[in-house]
């Protein structure tokens, strides 16, 4: 490559990642000052952004897993929350935590069928589609909970060897239970099947031009129902980590509008894996800032204006980005073939 | 080996209402470029989607390459050696060029896409056919002529022997129509056989080795350019010797009713669409605009009917400042519109007749009493109107969307005509309709002329416009490049000015 | 083809209504009988269970107070719905919309001293609806001016009500009287109260009222003219010269301001005061009633009575059958999914595909118009 055309490889890098890189400074410049000042601190807030984040992160997985594919899955809450409850039920009655997320994966990738089989071959509306899945969540924990089963523990920080003692880094990020690994490592899973692999090519064809992808001999059917599924399992997982990692045990509604925040996540993050996880990570801020203003009492606040904060954030990101970004072209359409 | 590459025999497809191919059979030989020439719903479109495995027939058979064969879906069909390019175009817009042409049948490294292969993949097949593109290009910012392109490489690609075009010159200028025809001519060379689906007679005439017309899902005939012309087939393909020229008196015009000066809109992506355009339409004339879709026509008349945003300039009707974005403004003011889409603008599909008759007068009396609306005057004025633009339907409750196209478009002429009418703005008014229901329009078209309206008509046709218009403006890349007068200039005069040459050139060559 | 509507003839019409209530009692059935092999596989009697929940419901004129009471609200958020529905608007808001005006008629009800005894109920009741009517406005404006989804914002802003009505019931608005140490505000003074005839509540009437009215709206005026065209084809809309951004926030605020009047009268007639956490899942429930009654406003008035009575006897029915009360929510649950996949329940009772109507789309993307 001759010089000019790598100067210009180099404008077109920044204007590509300058927005991104700009931010990344100035929140790397942020966190050493607050370690600097107060090391607790920081390490409590940081480690809580990144746990707080899980549950949206995966649940912004599966909403763009669908959405690629045209299905919108406003469902997603109700998946966390039979998926929370299954797991923790299982757990109870076998005392094996692994069997819970197991079992909390397999009800979400149930209930992704579901969502498939309403919106892909009945063509209902998605978004009653979806709805049926939450009101359906809602009642059946309701119905199946009994006030004071306890369960058998729960999951445990796994410290990564000596990883885990470097200063601020190993606390935040080498010091976490499974499914919080698991979930970053999945948030590169999903972008590299998304953008790096034939499924993924398939996928994004599906959801921006289905007609031309079946006119390729491509499976529409196949291709949207595979991936609300496998959403649908991710959101299985977000509803164990809430019950088996989070917590330890299963209250009524306890998934509390995450799965509705983590469209908005979605939408912030462009439908993509790595945008979303910041997104995530932006909400998981907000929401550990909001326990350290509780408990920190420094400021006046009612607690119940602190616990609007996540609520209203997703608001006004909704508000702002809805728009900036174009979601697939055949979101929330049902494929109908000719003939 | 046989001569022939492919052959239908004795298909049949019904859609509920109509049969849309009645016991078909067609044959296409080896290396030759067969039109299948055809009106609108003929049943051209319907015979390649059953041959490319989109539809089933109910009936019949076919056979390629002298073997008997079944095509379940477009998946048969590409191993079959079948390629289609689809009248609106098959690529996903925000892909590059290399990724619409591997998708579905992706070189893979591992688990990964191998899009270096994609890419050389692209390269080799340009070359071979003297097809140029860019490999990493995005779709979406290709001007319509390459899309096509990309389109024929996806089909050769995946190896195709039988292309089939279906109407692959609606959305070219002149110009790119020779170039495709050369691109036609390289393919047969090279062994590709191709069926080139079209209801343009001079296209047929200028590149097919034999000609299959089509009418009301039956074939009509078989023929070849050398031992038939122009009026031949348009009898064949219609049924009955046909007026083309419509019969009109010379214009006369009065007092200008809309002037547009200097109007610049802009695109969806806020991209110019429209570039600094004035003209003006008078009492009682046609003033047709003539260009290639996607030059900004679209976006002009939504400018001008109040549904676009303006970013420069003025529209007056009357001699008054049109306020922005205000279509009811507009109506109040004398304005009828025939929208380019009938079905997203021009009518609510679930609504019945009556309803849509009142679609933009529903709140003035009689069709409104105070808050309430008055079923009775509703119910009268569709009757009226059903019988006076002879609409065909059971009933006026019908839905719209139970309507043909003809009869649906019947029911926009109809609500827009029954108001009192300073201008009319008329786009692509008889796009997709059957000879009867064109002629039908035309003729309105005309009355209101003669009733000293002002008429704006946008059409692709240029046929149409010469038929109809009293003045020619030309639209190239969002400006008016020229506005003649109607029969001082020929239809090549018009495909130079609307490819981009000026009047002198047009004139010169 | 289309069949010719036959307005002369009454038969047809009667048996297109026994066509058109078929999917819901055929949902309602099937939803009914997988409650009882969910009761019995849970170790119950389902027969048991079903006999209470009916004598509780409508055993006497008690249960048939409790019914009329717990429909009510249910009437209110199920036009909510429905009327937002009608516009091509998903309300799930209804609930949120529901605290503010519950929360505002209370205070009006506590707060303002002196009026006579039918007009204070009516100032309360009027504040109640305004309060709700307002909060609709903000989805719906967020919904015209920057494309937020209306399905997400009017859940977020549901948790926004619950907290700053927490708040109020904590705070400003707390029943002060010595002994009360939770969040609920004083009782309302007797003159705003809605009163009950023998069995029959006020707020029933009302809720019968309001459905009436909504059917006039959307039938028969202009205005509903343009809320219909709106929800069926946006750009016919436009192209018509209707003011779509107008109708859209219009539409939202007369939703939400129903939902207002349910809360309202849920405060005025039988709560009496404001208590965070009744009826939690209103919003909810309003979707429910809404397409079981096919999102028509006389169809929501029988659906809600169901919902209302599985409530009003699903204490008799734990109580006499040992069911936990929240079988009902699977029930209903259940109903919505029949509803909602109306061709399994065409399938089982063989009916043909449905007939061509006026059928709205949801999902189409976030707030691409």
């Amino acid at each position: 490559m001759n010089k000019p055309a790598s100067f210009a490889n180099w404008k077109l890098f920044w204007k590509r990642w300058g927005v991104g890189l700009s931010v990344a400074g100035v929140i790397i410049a942020a966190i050493a000052y607050y370690y600097a000042r107060s090391p607790q601190a920081t390490e409590a807030v940081l480690a809580s952004t990144l746990r707080q984040s899980v549950p949206l992160v995966l649940g912004a997985l599966c909403g763009l897993l669908g959405e690629r594919a045209a299905v919108i899955n406003i469902g997603i809450e109700g998946q966390m929350l039979m998926a929370a409850f299954v797991g923790f039920l299982v757990n109870v009655y076998t005392g094996n935590l692994l069997l819970g997320v197991l079992a909390g994966i397999a009800v979400g990738a149930l209930l992704g069928l579901l969502l498939a089989f309403m919106s892909v071959t009945l063509k209902i509306d998605q978004i009653i589609g979806g709805t049926v899945i939450n009101i359906l969540a809602i009642g059946l924990t309701g119905y199946f909970y009994k006030v004071g089963l306890s369960g058998h523990g729960k999951l445990n920080a796994i410290p990564l060897g000596p990883l885990a003692k470097i200063p601020l880094l190993g606390p935040v990020l080498f010091n976490n239970p499974p499914i919080t690994y698991t979930a970053i490592i999945l948030v590169f899973v999903v972008h590299y099947v998304l953008f790096y692999t034939p499924w993924g090519l398939r996928t994004r064809a599906v959801g921006e031009h289905p007609r031309a992808a079946d006119t390729l001999g491509i499976n529409v059917y196949l291709v949207r129902y595979v991936n609300v599924v496998v959403g649908g399992a991710l959101a299985g997982l977000a509803g164990a980590y809430l019950s088996l990692e989070a917590v330890g045990s299963f209250e009524r509604l306890m998934t509390n509008g995450r799965g509705f925040v983590a469209l908005a996540v979605m939408i912030f993050g462009k439908w993509t894996p790595l945008g979303s996880w910041g997104a995530a990570l932006l909400f998981g801020f907000a929401s550990a800032i909001q326990t350290q203003l509780q408990f920190g009492g420094k400021v006046n606040i009612p607690p119940q204006f602190i616990g609007m904060l996540p609520y209203l954030l997703t608001i006004i990101v909704l508000a702002g980005f809805v728009g900036r970004a174009r979601p697939p072209a055949a979101d929330g359409i049902p494929y109908e073939k000719e003939g | 080996m046989s001569e022939i590459a492919l052959e239908v025999r004795n298909i049949v497809k019904r859609f509920p209402g109509v049969l849309a191919n009645d016991h078909v059979n067609f044959v296409l030989r080896k290396g030759e470029v067969h039109a299948l020439l055809g009106e609108n719903g003929a049943g051209k479109t319907t015979l390649m989607n059953i041959i490319y495995g989109l539809y089933r027939p109910d009936e019949g058979e076919i056979y390629v390459d002298g073997q008997k064969v079944t095509i379940d879906s477009p998946h048969d069909a590409i191993r079959l050696g079948i390629g289609m390019v689809h009248q609106h175009f098959m690529l996903v817009p925000v892909f590059t060029v290399a990724e619409n042409l591997i998708l579905g049948a992706e070189p893979t490294k591992g688990w990964s896409l191998d899009l270096k292969a994609a890419r050389e993949a692209v390269r080799r097949l340009s070359a071979q056919y003297g097809l140029e593109v860019e490999p990493d290009a995005v779709v979406e910012d290709l001007p319509v002529g390459v899309q096509q392109r990309v389109e024929i490489l996806k089909a050769l690609y995946r190896e195709a022997k039988i292309l089939v075009l279906d109407e692959p010159t609606a959305v070219l200028t002149p110009q790119e129509v020779e170039e495709l025809f050369v691109i036609m001519r390289q393919l047969t060379q090279r062994g590709v056989s191709i069926i080139f689906i079209t209801h343009k007679l001079k296209e047929v005439l200028a590149i097919a080795d034999h000609i299959t017309v089509m009418r009301r899902g039956k074939v009509v005939g078989t023929t070849t350019p050398a031992e038939t012309d122009e009026a031949g087939l348009a009898a064949m393909m219609v049924g009955r010797q046909v007026v083309l020229q419509v019969e009109k008196t010379p214009a006369k015009p009065g007092e200008v009713v809309l002037e547009v000066e200097n109007l610049e809109v802009e695109d969806e992506r806020g991209l110019p669409a429209v570039d600094g355009v004035s003209f003006e339409v008078r009492e009682g004339e046609i003033l047709g605009i003539a260009g290639v879709q996607g030059n900004g026509q679209t976006e002009l008349v939504e400018a001008i009917t109040g549904l676009r945003h303006i970013r420069n300039g003025h529209i007056r009707l009357g001699g008054q400042e049109a306020p922005e974005r205000a279509p009811r403004y507009l109506i109040e003011h004398g304005m009828g519109h025939i929208p380019e889409d009938r079905q997203k603008h021009g009518l609510v599909l679930s609504y019945t007749i009556a309803d849509n008759l009142v679609l933009c007068t529903y709140y003035q009396p009689p069709f409104a009493r105070g808050l309430q609306r008055n079923q009775a005057a509703i119910v009268e004025n569709a009757e009226r109107l059903v019988n006076q633009f002879d609409v065909r339907t059971p009933s006026i409750f019908t839905t719209a969307g139970s309507l043909s196209g003809g009869n649906q478009q019947k029911v926009i002429v109809a609500r827009e005509f029954s108001r009192p009418l300073k201008l009319l703005v008329a786009n692509q008014p008889t796009r997709g309709l059957d000879v009867g229901s064109i002629e039908y329009i035309h003729k309105r078209i005309i009355q209101m002329r003669d009733q000293g309206v002002a008429v704006l008509l946008v059409s692709a046709e240029l046929d149409e416009i010469m038929s109809l218009a009293d003045r020619i403006a030309v639209m190239y890349r969002g400006k008016i490049v020229a506005v003649v007068e109607a029969g001082q200039v020929s239809k090549e005069e018009l495909g130079l000015l609307m490819a981009g040459s000026g009047i002198e050139k047009a004139r010169a060559g | 083809m289309a069949e010719p509507a036959k307005r002369t003839s009454g038969w047809p019409n009667v048996r297109r209504f026994v066509r058109s209530i078929a999917v819901p009692l055929g949902a309602v059935a099937l939803a009914l009988i997988i409650g009882a092999v969910i009761i019995e596989l849970s170790g119950a009697s389902a027969l048991k269970a079903y006999e209470a929940l009916a004598q509780g419901a409508f055993g006497n004129a008690r249960g048939w107070q409790r019914t009329l009471e717990k429909s009510t609200p249910l009437i209110f958020s199920g036009l909510a719905v429905a009327f937002a529905f009608k516009a091509g608007l998903f309300n799930i808001g209804a609930q949120g919309q529901l605290l503010f005006g519950a929360i505002t008629a209370a205070w009006v009800g506590f707060a303002v001293h002196g009026l006579p005894p039918g007009i204070h109920a009516a100032v309360a009741l009027t504040a109640g609806a305004i309060a709700g009517g307002l909060y609709g406005a903000i989805p719906g404006a967020l919904k015209t001016y920057t494309g937020a989804h209306e399905v997400i914002t009017t859940i977020m802003l549901n948790y926004v009500a619950m907290g700053f009505t927490d708040y109020l019931a904590n705070g400003p608005l707390k029943d002060t009287s010595p002994g009360n140490i939770v969040a609920r505000t004083p009782k309302i003074l007797p003159s705003a109260t809605l009163p009950t005839w023998h069995w029959l509540p006020f707020g029933f009437v009302l809720a019968v009222a309001a459905a009436a009215i909504t059917w006039w709206i959307l039938r028969r005026t202009t205005l509903g003219f343009e809320i219909r065209t709106v929800g069926q084809n946006p750009h016919a809309a436009r192209y018509a010269g209707m003011k779509v951004a107008r109708t859209v926030i219009l539409t939202m605020v007369l939703s939400a301001l129903l939902a207002g009047i349910g809360g309202a009268v849920e405060t005025q007639g039988v709560v009496k005061r404001y208590e965070p956490g009744f009826n939690a899942n209103l919003g909810f429930d309003g979707i429910t009633v809404a397409l079981l009654g096919k999102t028509d406003p006389f169809g929501v008035i029988p659906a809600a009575m169901l919902l209302g009575a599985m409530r009003a006897g699903s204490n008799q029915m734990q109580f006499k059958a040992h069911v936990a009360q929240e079988i009902t929510d699977v029930v209903q649950a259940l109903m919505l999914f029949f509803v909602a996949a109306d061709m399994i329940v065409r399938w089982l009772l063989r009916m043909r595909q449905a007939e061509e109507g006026e059928k709205i789309t949801l999902s189409t993307g976030w707030g691409a118009q």
